[in-house]
């Protein structure tokens, strides 16, 4: 009988590294030996163009953006749906979890939809007042922080529901002020949940490629992220270019996991 | 600091919590507010505190109406039943919590937490974290913290509710003692009749959101207003259709003025008190509770002949029962 429960485990445990090595294992190895191939500093030139250099900062600057976007306001929804009992509640959570369902592609022709600067709903009215959401920065985050909008909420919604609120009304009885009860109260207790949501909602956005390249127009050395530039250097038969890419890509994602993993031990434990 | 509620009421939706209740507590007295679960007792308590707002009615602390004042301005010290320590904070952070959201200068900080921490025993524990300790030792930090902001009145609700028996005892009479110590206008929410008689000053006895009776333990326990107070309050038993204690009935092998004959049916021993259940001719029953000496001294056996009689209705006791008080 045991060895037969040894048998099954180990069995279990080689299919399961088959799987996902198969699935994830090898592709990414590949991308990995393609980029490393030539050689580092053949890699470093391919992504240090101009190009490569201006996609790297945008990415960065529209993750900033739209991770600060979602971590206050993701925050703030999070406390509506924990602490407050209200008609709309369920729809308010049904759009929060839609971006998980929708695909990036239909995020990306409703914000053009709706900001587009000729027919747009909103877009006419900021285009005249010079503000220009499509094919520009505002645009990107828009798309970013739409697709990347549950992750915080998600995971900060039951650590509120856990906590309960006694903890806020002891300070409160001890002469804490709603802001004071925020950041020494309910922000310390949310900490590990929220930087893992914070984690995550980066990881998403780093990696999101259709709802961005709908709004952006992939406008080289303008509105062009990563992702985009691993695309245009692909279809451009460049494929040094979106080998180095992809790896940087990765490594950004390996770093962003790596963070993820300390933060759900921390949360776990704290818990 | 006197507090006096006025007439308060709460609905939660279409559920009454509280209705039109009213009772005073005297400066530096210690209330106990007792009720079955439920009944709407934390209810009142968190209208003190401002935790809630009552829909009608009033409460003045020392004097002054707060009934619209915030929870935060209050000044009242409030420990919950479950203690809601702050997870993230040492035992010395939590009762400095109140004292640094005053922004009261730092020596003065060190002092009242060292004060206050020798006061409730956990000196030795401060750097120790709410997860690491023990339920009571939690129950003594809430003290501490609700306390060092020098509260003008102090609010409990059900603080040995959570406590296994042992504990609880122990921390019934250190919380009178401390209350003595310090003096605090004191408020404490309990559904256990042997608590509140033990620690308060005045018992306000609260069932489904109404106030049935306020007095001293003895006055409740002694001269209940109603059925249900003297039936939460103690031990009762039915005798001539009326509820009365146990203790208060008396039994005799002889036939006597009033009494009512019976035949016994159990015999329980309770340790230094006897529970004797007689059942009479009618089919009723009711069970006397005596001090084992006089148990043993009347030599009664199942299956005997005795005759019952009330206490109030016999002026010569044969074979009194011992009260709880």
């Amino acid at each position: 009988m045991r060895s037969e429960g040894r048998l099954f485990r180990s069995s279990l445990r080689l299919f399961g590294a088959l799987y996902v090595g198969l699935l994830v294992g090898l592709p990414v190895g590949s991308v990995v030996y393609r980029a490393l191939a030539p050689g580092i500093p053949s890699a470093w030139r391919a992504v240090t163009t101009p190009a490569g250099v201006h996609a790297l900062v945008l990415t960065l600057e529209e993750t900033a953006v739209a991770v600060a976007l979602n971590t206050v306001f993701g925050v703030g929804i999070a406390l509506v749906l924990a602490r407050h009992r209200f008609p709309g509640a369920s729809v308010l959570e049904m759009l929060v979890d839609l971006p998980l369902s929708i695909s990036p592609v239909v995020v990306g022709l409703a914000i053009l939809l709706c900001y587009s600067s000729t027919e747009g709903w909103l877009g006419p009215w900021l285009a005249t007042h010079g503000v220009h959401v499509l094919f520009a920065f505002p645009g990107i985050v828009m798309a970013s922080a739409f697709v990347s909008l549950p992750y915080v909420v998600r995971e900060v919604t039951p650590v509120l529901v856990e906590l309960g609120d006694e903890q806020e009304q002891a300070a409160s009885t001890l002469g804490a002020g709603p802001w004071t009860v925020f950041w020494r109260i309910t922000l310390p207790s949310i900490r590990w949940g929220l930087a893992y949501g914070v984690l995550l909602t980066t990881a998403r956005i780093l990696g999101e490629f259709g709802a961005i390249s709908v709004v952006s127009g992939d406008i080289i050395g303008h509105t062009q992220t990563l992702t985009q530039f691993v695309d245009t250097d692909l279809t451009n038969f460049d494929p040094a270019g979106a080998y180095a890419g992809a790896l940087l890509l990765g490594l950004i994602s390996m770093m962003v996991l790596t963070a993820l993993s300390f933060s759900r031990s921390k949360e776990k434990r704290s818990i | 600091m006197s507090i006096v509620v006025e007439s308060i009421s709460k609905r939660f939706g279409s559920v009454v919590a509280i209705e039109d209740i009213s009772f005073e507590v005297p400066a530096g007295s210690l209330m106990a507010l007792l009720g079955p679960s439920g009944g709407g007792k934390s209810t009142v308590l968190r209208v003190i505190a401002g935790l809630e707002v009552p829909d009608s009615g009033q409460v003045h602390i020392d004097g002054e109406d707060v009934t619209h004042v915030p929870a935060r301005s209050r000044g009242v010290g409030f420990c919950f039943q479950h203690y809601a320590p702050f997870r993230h904070m040492t035992v010395w952070e939590n009762v400095a919590f109140g004292l640094k959201v005053r922004h009261r200068p730092k020596p003065e900080i060190n002092e009242r937490v060292n004060e206050l921490l020798d006061l409730v025993r956990l000196s030795g524990l401060s750097t120790r974290y709410p997860a690491q300790l023990s339920g009571g030792q939690r129950q003594r930090m809430a003290l501490a913290r609700a306390l060092a902001v020098e509260p003008r009145v102090l609010l409990l609700d059900e603080p040995f509710g959570a406590l296994d028996a042992q504990v609880r005892r122990e921390l019934r009479s250190w919380l009178r003692e401390l209350h003595d110590e310090v003096q605090v206008t004191t408020v404490l929410v309990t559904h256990d009749q042997e608590e509140a008689m033990e620690v308060a000053d005045q018992i306000a006895v609260i069932s489904e959101g109404r106030l049935e009776q306020v007095g001293t333990p003895s006055e409740c326990y002694d001269h209940p207003v109603n059925e249900f107070v003297l039936r939460f309050l103690g031990p009762a038993t039915r005798h001539d259709d009326t509820w009365v204690r146990p203790h208060d009935l008396l039994l005799s092998r002889e036939p006597e003025p009033g009494a009512r004959p019976g035949v016994v049916e159990r015999v329980v021993q309770l340790g230094f008190e006897v529970r004797v259940e007689v059942v009479y001719g009618d089919g009723t029953d009711s069970y006397v509770q005596l001090a084992r000496r006089a148990f043993d001294d009347l030599g009664l056996r199942i299956g005997d002949d005795v005759f019952v009689v009330h206490a109030a209705s016999q002026p010569a006791p044969t074979a009194r029962g011992v009260g709880h008080l």
